[in-house]
């Protein structure tokens, strides 16, 4: 594994002793050359897992094992200057992750030149390439964040962790901002430079054909813990646990004919809050399936196939 | 039929000053919304769909923005050019919005029930008792569970796709007329999305609301849209009926849009992205927008833009000129109007 997960943990406190289970005693690896997708309900912990893997939030219990060493417990300023130029991460909001009072260019090549030193002039070739890499302008350079819209943002983004050419790299939702011919561009570059770079990545998104498309293996979260992981097609196609099938045909088809003969699926129910959770199976209030015994004990990831692991009493 | 339109837009055009010179970020746009029904808009990052939207609630700031051209009409009133106190008294009222981001269009400060209270107290003048019964009503139509308890909470301890629900029961509160949806559900997972775009169906049925939606998932747009419009650099370059889109694609960019898809079948067919990058916006090119990416370009594309071909399914590309050269794709919009004239 080039970076592993061993029962990673983080709560976040909320005063008056309530905490939020983000991420709970996840363990989840991703190998060299690898890409992991992650999908999950919104707030069941996809972007906290990203951010504390790589030492963005501290841990509150388990380790994060890189390339055989362990992580620190918590991160220091120059443990995220020497982690840099390994490990990179596409941030969800292309709104509040660019400094409004940077031009494109100075985002773009901020982290080349804290690595490298240097000034703009002297790497300007290299942010107009990755620029038109990600599909914008090199004339887009002296801009402003605000005078983008949210996708070409995204790009932004993408363009700013590239540059310094990472072994892994956290997407956080990288393509949702983005129409589909665009996601397909963004997707083929990152295909492009895993085999060129030999990129490892944890690809979090909502588009399940899209994560399936992108992914070695897919890894589904529910309130903050991993109730499903397998190869990619085998959880698309073949999804064990209750929820990751909700997920699947839940999934709008682009076909107009289809959709309108869609039996409504009654999606109901709450994600039950994160605060202070009570035990027993987490996805018990929403799960078609659900029986008495759900709510008392927590199912465990166990086999269910090659590789392809589910966590529900039923299986 | 044009009794029912409920909001048109005739050749809207908005620019920015920036430092570089003046983005054209709308050009000659026009549509036509009527009752009931839902207009989704999509097309390319940057191409303009939500400054299109903006300009219709006020919400572009001017300047740098600018409004050059065009007219808008909510029952047949001008909404370009009023004052802002005219504005807000049709926002939120008379046009409800939901934003991509649901989190930062809440005040952070305030509990979900006194945001929706507010608005209540403001443009419905109703009693403090009468608007909290509301709020009730409200967040358990939107089907926010144990209601009384959620509205003393804070955006904060919400979910997404609670907050979302939230955010649009804050949108229905003053019973709009038309609600435009800016990505609404590009964040939330498909399970939370489907109760969401089933939640949106049903005020359609209940309250004849007419919706648009901005959306880059065209399951979505599958899903929920009576009639679309596709947008490209500025412009709407193709626009009719859900299946004229799906099933009649008459513009090469509609075609590059659906082939970029990724299958759903077990062999991963390689996915197909339109080849290039949309024209700059500063300088938009003297021909097609797109003809630098087009696989049909022809000598005429270069220098002429074209106009939009067709009546009620339409679409911008020369193909569709009588004299072009038969085309498959000319037979789309044949097949649909019944002329290829302009
Ligand atoms: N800084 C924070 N303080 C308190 N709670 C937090 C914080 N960050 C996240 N949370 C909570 O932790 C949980 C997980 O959030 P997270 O953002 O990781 O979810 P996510 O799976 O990325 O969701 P989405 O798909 O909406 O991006 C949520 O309940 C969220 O409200
Ligand atoms: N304040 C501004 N100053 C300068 N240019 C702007 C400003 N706001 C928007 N633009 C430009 O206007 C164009 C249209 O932007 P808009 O936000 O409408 O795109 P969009 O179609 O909604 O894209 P997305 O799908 O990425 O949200 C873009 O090219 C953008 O760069
Ligand atoms: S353990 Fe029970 S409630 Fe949980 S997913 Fe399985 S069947 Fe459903
Ligand atoms: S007008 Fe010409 S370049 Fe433009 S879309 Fe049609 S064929 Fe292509
Ligand atoms: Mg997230
Ligand atoms: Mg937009």
């Amino acid at each position: 594994m080039l970076i592993e997960a061993r029962k990673l943990r983080k709560y976040f406190s909320l005063g008056h002793g309530k905490q939020v289970h983000a991420v709970d005693d996840v363990s989840l690896g991703i190998a060299e050359h690898e890409v992991l997708g992650l999908v999950g309900e919104s707030g069941s912990g996809k972007t906290t897992f990203g951010k504390t893997l790589i030492g963005l939030y501290d841990k509150t219990g388990g380790q994060v094992v890189y390339r055989d060493r362990e992580l620190p417990q918590r991160y220091q300023a120059q443990d995220y200057k020497r982690q840099a130029s390994e490990i990179q991460m596409i941030f969800q909001d292309p709104y509040s992750s660019l400094n409004p009072r940077m031009t494109i260019q100075e985002i773009i090549a901020e982290g080349l030149l804290i690595r490298d030193g240097g000034n703009l002039g002297s790497v300007r070739d290299k942010v107009v390439y990755w620029l038109e890499r990600v599909g914008l302008h090199g004339d887009h350079l002296s801009r402003y964040p605000h005078e983008f819209s949210g996708g070409q943002r995204q790009r932004v983004g993408i363009a700013r962790a590239l540059i310094v050419e990472p072994k892994l790299l956290i997407c956080d939702e990288p393509i949702s901002a983005l129409d589909v011919s665009v996601q397909a561009q963004v997707v083929k570059l990152l295909g492009e430079l895993k085999q060129s770079l030999g990129l490892a990545m944890l690809f979090i998104a909502h588009d399940l054909s899209m994560v399936r498309y992108v992914s070695d293996r897919m890894a589904v979260m529910y309130l903050g813990s991993l109730v499903e992981v397998g190869p990619a097609d085998a959880v698309y196609f073949s999804p064990q646990h209750p929820y990751t099938k909700m997920l699947i045909s839940s999934n709008p088809e682009p076909d107009p004919v289809h959709e309108r003969q869609r039996k409504d699926v009654i999606v109901s129910g709450e994600i039950p809050s994160p605060v202070n959770l009570q035990p027993g199976c987490r996805f018990a209030g929403r799960c078609p399936l659900v029986e008495p015994h759900c709510r008392l004990e927590t199912p465990m990831l166990r086999t269910v196939a090659a590789n392809h692991l589910a966590a529900c009493h039923l299986l | 039929m044009s009794s029912d339109i409920i909001l048109e837009v005739d050749n809207l055009a908005v620019e920015f000053a920036t430092f570089g010179g003046s983005v054209q970020a709308v050009r000659d746009v026009s549509f036509k919304l009527h009752k009931g029904t839902t207009l989704a808009i999509v097309g390319e990052s940057g191409c303009g769909k939500s400054v299109t939207v903006q300009t219709l609630v006020g919400l572009i700031p001017m300047p740098p923005g600018r409004i050059t051209a065009g007219s808008a009409r909510l029952r047949g009133e001008e909404l370009l050019g009023l004052s802002s106190d005219q504005l807000n008294r049709y926002r939120g009222k008379r046009i409800g919005m939901i934003f991509q981001d649901a989190m930062s269009a809440l005040n952070p400060t305030m509990t979900i029930g006194d945001q929706i209270a507010e608005t209540l107290l403001v443009h419905m003048g109703m009693s403090a008792a009468a608007a909290r019964q509301e709020v009730i009503a409200l967040l358990s139509q939107v089907q926010i569970p144990e209601p009384e308890r959620r509205m003393r909470q804070y955006p904060f301890e919400f979910s997404g796709g609670m907050l979302q629900r939230a955010m649009i029961a804050l949108s229905i509160a003053c019973q709009p007329e038309v609600l435009i949806a800016d990505e609404p559900t590009t964040a939330l997972d498909v399970t939370i999305q489907a109760q969401i775009l089933q939640l949106l169906e049903s005020l359609q049925r209940s309250r004849g609301l007419s919706i648009i939606l901005i959306t880059h998932d065209l399951g979505v747009v599958a899903r929920m849209a009576h009639e679309v419009a596709v947008m490209y650099a500025g412009q709407i370059v193709e626009q009719g009926s859900v299946d004229d889109i799906f099933y009649r694609s008459a513009h090469p960019y509609t075609l590059g849009l659906k082939a970029a898809m990724p299958g759903k079948t077990a062999q991963k067919a390689e996915l197909h992205e339109i080849p290039g990058s949309p024209p700059d916006l500063f300088a938009p090119p003297a021909g097609c927008g797109f003809h630098a990416r087009c696989p049909h370009v022809m000598q005429l594309c270069e220098s002429k833009a074209p106009p939009l071909f067709g009546a009620a399914h339409q679409a911008r590309c020369w193909l569709h000129h009588a004299q072009a050269p038969t085309h498959p794709l000319r037979q789309q919009l044949l097949a649909t109007t019944g002329n290829g004239s302009c």
